[in-house]
């Protein structure tokens, strides 16, 4: 039976400190790299469809974002619970507001890379086609043909 | 040389303190970059002034797969229904039509570079038309199987003829393989997805 020592044990000594800097610096940088600021508020809830066939974006500066969903709940009581589609940090009350946000991103795009604009739609996976139908005319209007339906990865293939 | 002066020391115990305080800062701000999707091209708006010239008239039946997505999210192809998933093989055998059967678009062989000679249904057409009530999952599912079969095709000719696989290609940096890819993509299976112009069939939920 092993004996409980009574008091006056071991001292233990002080554990250096001295390289916790290097850990916590460390740790920044690592997420001073990975970060990307949120490019706006979210105003409407959304969950990703799934999908296998992703590919990822490569130059942020390309891609321009559009949200659907349904409003958050601080937004329902003026805004509904209807899917809507979310400008900037605005809602749009009509899909034909599309085609001026569309031309307005791409003034502020550098003269090159205008023709390389891409319309990353970021839609709930429960909105029903006819609003997205509507803002796909739109795009196709403002000639901004190139989009990307985001989704998360699916991982098993059924 | 003067008498050397000893230099105090900086006190870098707030050290830990200024880089907790950073790096709470970036925890808090950061989501990681994960924006993947599904990319596809929409086609150019048609000329307002334009007439509608109904120019399915012209597309052979067997050139065709028609793709209808209802409202209840139920697949219908060629007028038969369908589960989404056998829908890629079912686009795979549309597109390469290996029987050279008559029912499956019109086959011809042609010479490209790099891979020889390759049989093509070049007037073959996958025709998707949803409704308006038919869910976002659904038609992003469907898109997905159906890029996933036009994937599968060129990851096998990708095999068989270059003995590389298709992501290896697509990212290389070699100007070669750069231009594999483009006469892969573009000859010998290119994309060819139309969407009709949606209709209302039923009720719209939600909106």
């Amino acid at each position: 039976m092993a004996k409980f020592r009574k008091g006056g044990g071991r001292k233990l000594g002080a554990i250096s400190t001295a390289s916790l800097p290097d850990i916590v610096f460390m740790l920044l940088f690592f997420f001073m790299t990975t970060t990307t600021m949120k490019e706006v508020t979210l105003k409407v809830d959304q969950k990703m469809p799934e999908a296998t066939e992703l590919t990822k974006m490569e130059k942020k500066s390309l891609v321009k974002y559009l949200y659907i969903g349904t409003p958050k709940k601080e937004f329902r009581k003026a805004f509904g619970t209807g899917s809507r589609i979310q400008l900037d940090d605005a809602f749009a009350n009509d899909p034909s507001e599309v085609e001026e946000y569309i031309s307005r991103q791409r003034a502020s795009m550098k003269e090159a890379d205008q023709g390389q604009m891409i319309v990353s739609l970021k839609i709930d996976k429960d909105t029903k086609m006819g609003i997205i139908t509507d803002v796909k005319q739109a795009l196709r209007n403002a000639y901004a043909l190139k989009i990307s339906y985001t989704a998360t990865q699916k991982v098993n293939n059924y | 040389m003067g008498k050397k002066r000893e230099v105090q020391e900086i006190n870098a115990s707030s050290m830990a303190d200024i880089a907790f305080l950073l790096l709470i800062f970036f925890l808090v701000t950061t989501s990681m970059a994960t924006d993947k999707g599904l990319l596809r091209v929409l086609p150019a708006p048609m000329p307002k002034d334009q007439e509608i010239v109904d120019d399915n008239v012209k597309i052979k039946e067997r050139n065709i797969l028609q793709i209808l997505v209802n409202s209840n999210d139920e697949l219908m192809v060629n007028g038969q229904p369908m589960e989404i998933s056998k829908l890629r093989e079912k686009a795979k055998e549309f597109i390469v039509n290996p029987s050279n059967s008559e029912e499956l678009p019109e086959k011809e062989i042609i010479n490209v570079d790099y891979y020889g000679n390759v049989g093509v249904t070049k007037s073959h057409v996958i025709s998707l038309l949803n409704d308006r009530g038919t869910s976002y999952q659904v038609y992003l599912s469907v898109q997905n199987e159906l890029v996933a079969a036009y994937n599968e095709l060129r990851d096998e000719m990708c095999k068989k003829k270059l003995s590389m696989s298709l992501e290896d290609l697509a990212s290389s940096k070699d100007e070669k393989d750069k231009d594999k890819y483009d006469v892969l993509t573009k000859k010998v299976y290119p994309m060819k997805i139309s969407e009709a112009e949606p209709k209302s069939y039923g009720k719209e939920g939600g909106n």
